[in-house]
């Protein structure tokens, strides 16, 4: 690294030692999907917000929208001693990285002024109206419906899954306008829909932890600008087909900041370390040994191919295979991690978060079913896994 | 790029027919390749330019194996670096200028490393060379030569005085009885069992001492880095012929490669290729630049090991009733895949170390 970034790297890391908030007195969300509690949500927002004034936030989108002007380099600075020093994340995890870039790619110049500062600041928070009840992964067929009347659009229907669902301020609605199009994607249109009118009603779900974190959105007969229309009518499914290709980290152009608390092999092995199985050190079981050494060796083999996907040459016959199967590989890894983390405890695994002689505080309990978030939604694996197998290997579709 | 013009070498010249045939021949490979490599500068390409190769390093070496592995060609190319980075590593100024020029000019060389126990342990040789004077006597059997009746030179490893040595012996100099063929589960391969009855050797044929250590420790290095790399290509090989059926075979009414039992292993194996190919790179570049690499490649031998053997094992799954043939290549990649496996330390052998290095 040569000198002005180490000197910045520095500044970063100075600053982020002295400004980072301290450990609250309640529970922090791992991700996005969990952020349950007022307590939980002003702590990450007020720290997100702290970060952008400071100018660490967005530091690669136009100056002009309220970013920071400057290379992506400085950012991935940024990012790298955030999670070197595992600070907080960003809440505001579908702006910063979905709907952010997407406006900054296709929306309009008023789009992009009206919404880009308050998805870096933290003030608007997004959400996302994808999945419906009846159906999670099919997006294509979504049935919320988007009726134009003079220079409004009625929409009526169900979303479900919304994370951050009661504190979003705007949700990248994917609705269908017209029923009768030659196919069903045809029918679909993409609103940025703002969640303050009335007709729209925010219903928490509990998760399997007993926490909250995600919600279910009604909207009867609610109203909303006929300028929240994203492109135009019938482009819905291509506009959201670019949307989750930011969010499968497919594209770059994100803002920057961590998404979640990161898991890694090594913290397993700590874990190990001081776990006791059997009545002796968990560290020295062979059998525990052979699979730390597994994942250590997956985790890397990961992390290179993040490296290389970066070198053309080096992926040539598959250039998409790395990025694609980005998800896949890390979600899978991150649940079989902490599922293994639990196997290390003993009889003590089937202890639970708040109790008194839980390990490490139950929180690889809690991470283990919170890991499912990541498996199950933004297009579950097995959903991930026919893409890849489609798209980069070629096989026929089901 | 090398690593381009040698996937289209060998994707022309060593054919799934080709590899049938040459089974049943003498060698297991078409001298006219080898030529061919020899005169491209391949089988020279990590000797140093004083000792008249290329001087490209071993991390070049990584582009010829890996598409040799992916067309199963069975050329003694392996063989040959291993025995070149052995004496680069050990030998003295005179042994190298003995030995490396030759091989820049298309001599054969090979290693004899593994004796009866199948100990994976490069200095666990019971082979013994005996002092008499200022002569070296060797006696012993090895087990899994690779391309030994091809080879010009063997470099044999041995103990001398209870330390690791090894003996630079010439094919000349052993009786044609001590050669004889092993019946390997790769049958591309040609394997051999060295019986040596006391060779007679000048101290110009023994390495002993530091140099020896130095010597073993290139040699696994080597070993590690051009199999690991050979596999990777394999594994791409068995993907290839995996993905073609899948493409063209139909079941109820439908490819099977639209079934999700068929199409979701077959993204595990394309994500076991790129995590093997990545390991396999990066422990190169870290040769290259002369680091330690340890670590890396016992993590790519792991990896392409476990890969490529779970890959051929669905290769012949997927293949349904013609995957349980002879005829189907599924069989083709899934034993040079259980030889690869079980060459130089399987997985769990190395993740044994990998334990004691990084978790103690």
């Amino acid at each position: 690294m040569d000198d002005d970034r180490a000197e910045f790297r520095a500044e970063v890391a100075a600053w982020l030692q002295e400004n980072r908030p301290p450990e609250p007195n309640f529970l922090l969300p791992e991700s996005f999907m969990e952020v349950g509690t007022d307590a939980q949500f002003n702590y990450l927002r007020d720290w997100q917000r702290c970060v952008y004034e400071a100018g660490y936030l967005g530091m690669a989108w136009p100056k002009e929208y309220g970013g920071g002007g400057q290379p992506q380099a400085m950012q991935d600075i940024v990012n790298m001693e955030m999670a070197r020093q595992k600070v907080p994340f960003m809440p505001n995890t579908i702006g910063l990285n979905w709907a952010g870039p997407l406006i900054l790619a296709i929306g309009t110049h008023a789009e992009k002024q009206k919404y880009i500062r308050g998805i870096l600041s933290a003030e608007d928070i997004w959400c996302q109206g994808f999945s419906e009840p009846d159906n999670g992964s099919d997006l294509a067929a979504a049935a919320t419906r988007a009726v134009r009347d003079g220079d409004e659009y009625v929409l009526n229907g169900s979303k479900i899954w919304t994370s951050l669902g009661t504190y979003a301020k705007y949700m990248i609605l994917l609705a269908r306008t017209n029923p009768d199009a030659e196919n069903r994607y045809a029918g679909l249109s993409y609103f940025l829909a703002p969640m303050d009118v009335p007709g729209v009603e925010v219903q928490p779900i509990r998760k399997l932890t007993g926490e909250y974190g995600f919600t279910q959105t009604f909207f009867r007969d609610a109203r909303v600008p006929a300028d929240c229309l994203m492109g135009k009518e019938g482009e819905g499914w291509k506009i959201a087909m670019q949307t989750l290709t930011f969010e499968r980290g497919a594209s770059g152009g994100q803002a920057g900041g961590l998404s979640m608390v990161a898991v890694s092999a090594a913290d397993v092995v700590e874990l190990a370390c001081n776990a006791v199985r059997d009545g002796a050190p968990a560290i020295e079981d062979p059998l525990i040994r052979d699979q730390l050494i597994g994942f250590l060796i997956e985790e890397q083999g990961d992390r290179l191919c993040g490296a290389r996907a970066r070198i053309p040459a080096l992926c040539s016959e598959r250039p998409g295979a790395i990025a694609m199967s980005g998800k896949l590989r890390s979600t899978e890894l991150r649940r079989r991690l902490c599922q293994f983390a639990i196997s290390l405890q003993g009889a003590n695994g089937a202890r639970w978060v708040g109790d008194a002689h839980a390990f490490a505080d139950g929180l690889w309990q809690r991470s283990y079913f919170n890991a499912f978030s990541a498996t199950i939604g933004g297009g579950t694996s097995q959903v991930q896994a026919n893409i890849v197998g489609e798209r980069v290997l070629g096989l026929p579709k089901g | 790029m090398l690593l381009d013009t040698a996937s289209n070498f060998f994707r022309d010249k060593s054919p799934s027919a080709k590899v049938r045939n040459l089974i049943g021949s003498a060698n297991g490979y078409d001298d006219a390749v080898w030529q061919e490599m020899v005169s491209l500068g391949w089988s020279g390409l990590a000797i140093p330019e004083d000792f008249g190769g290329s001087g490209l390093g071993l991390a070049a070496a990584v582009s010829i194996a890996e598409p040799m592995g992916r067309h199963l060609a069975a050329l003694p190319f392996i063989s040959t670096q291993l025995f070149v980075q052995g004496v680069l590593a050990g030998g003295s100024d005179e042994q190298k200028s003995q030995y490396l020029p030759a091989i820049a000019e298309g001599s054969i060389g090979t290693v004899a490393l593994f004796e009866e126990a199948g100990n994976w342990d490069l200095t666990s040789a019971t082979a013994e060379l005996k002092a008499a004077g200022d002569r070296f006597t060797l006696t012993g059997v090895k087990t899994f030569v690779t391309d030994a009746e091809v080879a010009d030179h063997y470099l044999v490893t041995a103990t001398l005085a209870g330390e690791p040595a090894l003996a630079i012996v010439a094919k000349a100099e052993i009786p044609p009885a001590s050669l004889s063929r092993e019946t390997v589960i790769d049958e591309t391969r040609r394997s051999y069992r060295l019986v040596i009855d006391g060779v007679e050797l000048s101290a110009a044929n023994v390495i002993r001492g530091e140099r020896a250590r130095n010597a073993l420790a290139a040699v696994r290095d080597a070993a590690l880095l051009l199999i690991s790399a050979e596999s990777a290509g394999g594994i791409a090989g068995v993907l290839e012929v995996i993905v073609e059926y899948l493409n063209t075979r139909s079941a109820f009414g439908r490819k099977i490669g639209s079934y999700q039992a068929l199409k979701h292993p077959s993204v595990d194996i394309l994500i076991g290729l790129e995590r093997a190919r990545s390991h396999v790179y990066h422990a190169a570049s870290l040769l290259d630049a002369a680091e330690d690499a340890e670590v890396a490649l016992r993590m790519a031998k792991a990896e392409s090991s476990s890969s490529f053997a779970f890959a051929g094992d669905r290769a012949i799954q997927f293949h349904g009733g013609f995957g349980f043939t002879y005829e189907c290549d599924a069989q083709l990649y899934l034993r040079r895949a259980l030889w690869s496996q079980y060459a130089f330390g399987d997985a769990a052998h190395h993740r044994k170390h990998l334990a004691a290095l990084l978790l103690d």
